[in-house]
């Protein structure tokens, strides 16, 4: 009873000292940080699971050609991994494209592996009971550029017409709602129900966060996922059509937030709610 | 009495000085700029800048769509195909011009539908959950899901539910605050159904000339926003 009453004593003079923020709101936000915190913990972290997994396929020998992957260029030389994933998407001369990491993994499977990439497309996102290559190799790809920064390839035309489209998609709006991803990520300081979103419309540190936090785990998926996926999983949101894996309009949109974070530190896989 | 019930009486007068304060600050904060007739056209100026050039062709830009998007079924597509207001929002980064604005406030107005009863408010307690239903319109959604108005991912709404956006204004105490006033009801309804004809190349869905909510989804909103009783005023 007592300390009941000292209790709601507190929590006025707690309402009293910041009359003009919701104090039920501030403490649902101290909760999703304390979360978010506990979750950040590397050696806790599934998405190294992927990673390991990833690894045993980039050797793996497959396709008609019964090769592995190493003879892939990923932009470095082929089978250069260190830092690669730092500078993709880029333009390749072989394929006359600007791709990011999944458009150039299915591009050497089919070339230089000679593997029928239909059922690992089918599997490109995985669920329960369903392993996915892409994500897997991604994890592995990626995380050899850890530690390494974002750098953005802006020297071909096709790289700057990619970042010139990213841009121009992000504002696009469309779908029943009207959409673009401007409306949630083109402003400072701004929440979806609890969640902050990051204002994603000009360079700076929030874009650098999360285009350098991806692939990452995912909690609440229990999967790792992948920047296509991350886009995919904003277009539905949006209420918009579904987009193709491994399209270019994904791609673009990819160029364009990896501007927007240029310079930004890459830690990956990385683990989020 | 003993010393701590003394206490907490003391405390507990003190903190609903605090919250009458917190709710009169609150409400000079939801109030927004009066009656449509009565303003010029209202444009969203965030940002004062003019909206950098657009430095690729738009067939460009369609052409990346069509190999994005083209594999949707074909009533997917349609739905991003901008209209005549959609063409000038994307033009100008949500920026327009005077002119333009008043242009599409013109047109999409012709675009809202009133009630052919005369009732703009329905049921607060439907409204409440509708509010609240976040579903519909996505592409994993099935044919049986119930669209939802998605409101509290944008804005407050009634105070005891803390899991609200900021995207948009607070509309805390709407209904009270606008002391229920008959064109100011009407106002609202024509904002939900068609943002646009209030305010140009706003954020926020045309909800009823897009058919996402039905007229009775849209008068049940109405009602949580400006029922006496709905917890919204309280």
């Amino acid at each position: 009873m007592r300390f009941a009453a000292i209790g709601s004593a507190l929590v006025a003079v707690a309402l009293c000292a910041m009359p003009l923020k919701s104090q039920a709101q501030d403490a649902s936000e101290k909760e999703i940080e304390r979360y978010r915190a506990m979750i950040s913990d590397p050696m806790s972290n599934p998405g190294f699971l992927a990673v390991d997994r990833g690894e045993i396929l980039w050797s793996e020998k497959r396709g008609t050609k019964n090769v592995s992957l190493e003879g892939c260029d990923l932009g470095l030389g082929a089978g250069k991994l260190e830092g690669a994933f730092a500078k993709l998407p880029r333009y390749f001369k072989d394929a006359d494209k600007v791709m990011d990491l999944e458009q150039r993994l299915l591009w050497c499977m089919q070339t230089v592996q000679g593997l029928d990439t239909k059922d690992v497309v089918a599997r490109r996102f995985s669920g329960p009971g369903k392993a996915s290559d892409m994500e897997d190799l991604v994890a592995y790809i990626a995380n050899k550029s850890s530690g390494m920064k974002i750098d953005v390839q802006l020297s071909h035309p096709k790289e700057l017409e990619m970042a010139a489209v990213g841009e121009e998609l992000f504002h696009r709006r469309g779908g029943v709602m009207d959409f673009a991803c401007s409306t949630c990520h083109g402003s400072e300081g701004k929440r979806i129900r609890l969640q902050a979103l990051p204002d994603l419309s000009k360079p700076g540190k929030e874009p650098q966060d999360t285009m350098a936090s991806w692939p990452t785990y995912r909690v609440s998926q229990g999967a790792l996922r992948t920047m296509q996926h991350r886009l995919w999983d904003c277009y539905r949101q949006q209420r918009w059509p579904v987009p193709d894996y491994g399209s270019d309009g994904i791609t673009a949109l990819t160029v364009y937030l990896n501007k927007m974070a240029q310079g930004g530190e890459i830690a990956v896989p990385s683990i989020k709610r | 009495m003993t010393m701590t019930s003394k206490f907490s009486v003391l405390v507990l007068g003190g903190a609903l000085l605090c919250g009458s304060l917190v709710a009169t600050l609150a409400a000079d904060k939801a109030v927004e700029p009066k009656k449509a007739a009565e303003t010029k056209p209202t444009v969203e100026t965030k940002k004062a800048e003019t909206p950098p050039p657009q430095k690729v062709a738009t067939a460009v830009v369609d052409a990346y769509l069509k190999s994005t998007f083209g594999r949707a079924p074909p009533e997917w597509q349609a739905r991003i195909e901008p209209d005549e207001s959609m063409k000038v929002c994307n033009a100008t980064r949500n920026q327009p011009s005077h002119a333009e604005a008043d242009k599409i406030m013109a047109s999409e107005l012709k675009r809202v539908e009133f009630p052919a009863d005369g009732k703009f408010l329905g049921d607060w307690k439907e409204g409440a959950k509708i509010a609240n239903n976040g579903r519909g319109g996505q592409f994993s959604d099935d044919d049986k899901t119930v669209n939802g108005g998605n409101c509290y991912a944008c804005h407050q709404m009634e105070k005891a539910e803390v899991s609200f956006g900021t995207l948009g204004p607070s509309l805390t105490n709407y209904g009270r605050d606008r002391k229920y006033d008959a064109a100011e009801i009407k106002q609202a309804y024509t904002k939900i159904y068609n943002s646009q004809a209030v305010i140009a190349c706003s954020n926020m869905p045309r909800f009823g000339t897009n058919k996402f909510l039905s007229e009775q989804q849209i008068k049940d909103v109405m009602a949580f926003l400006f029922d006496p009783e709905s917890p919204v005023n309280k």
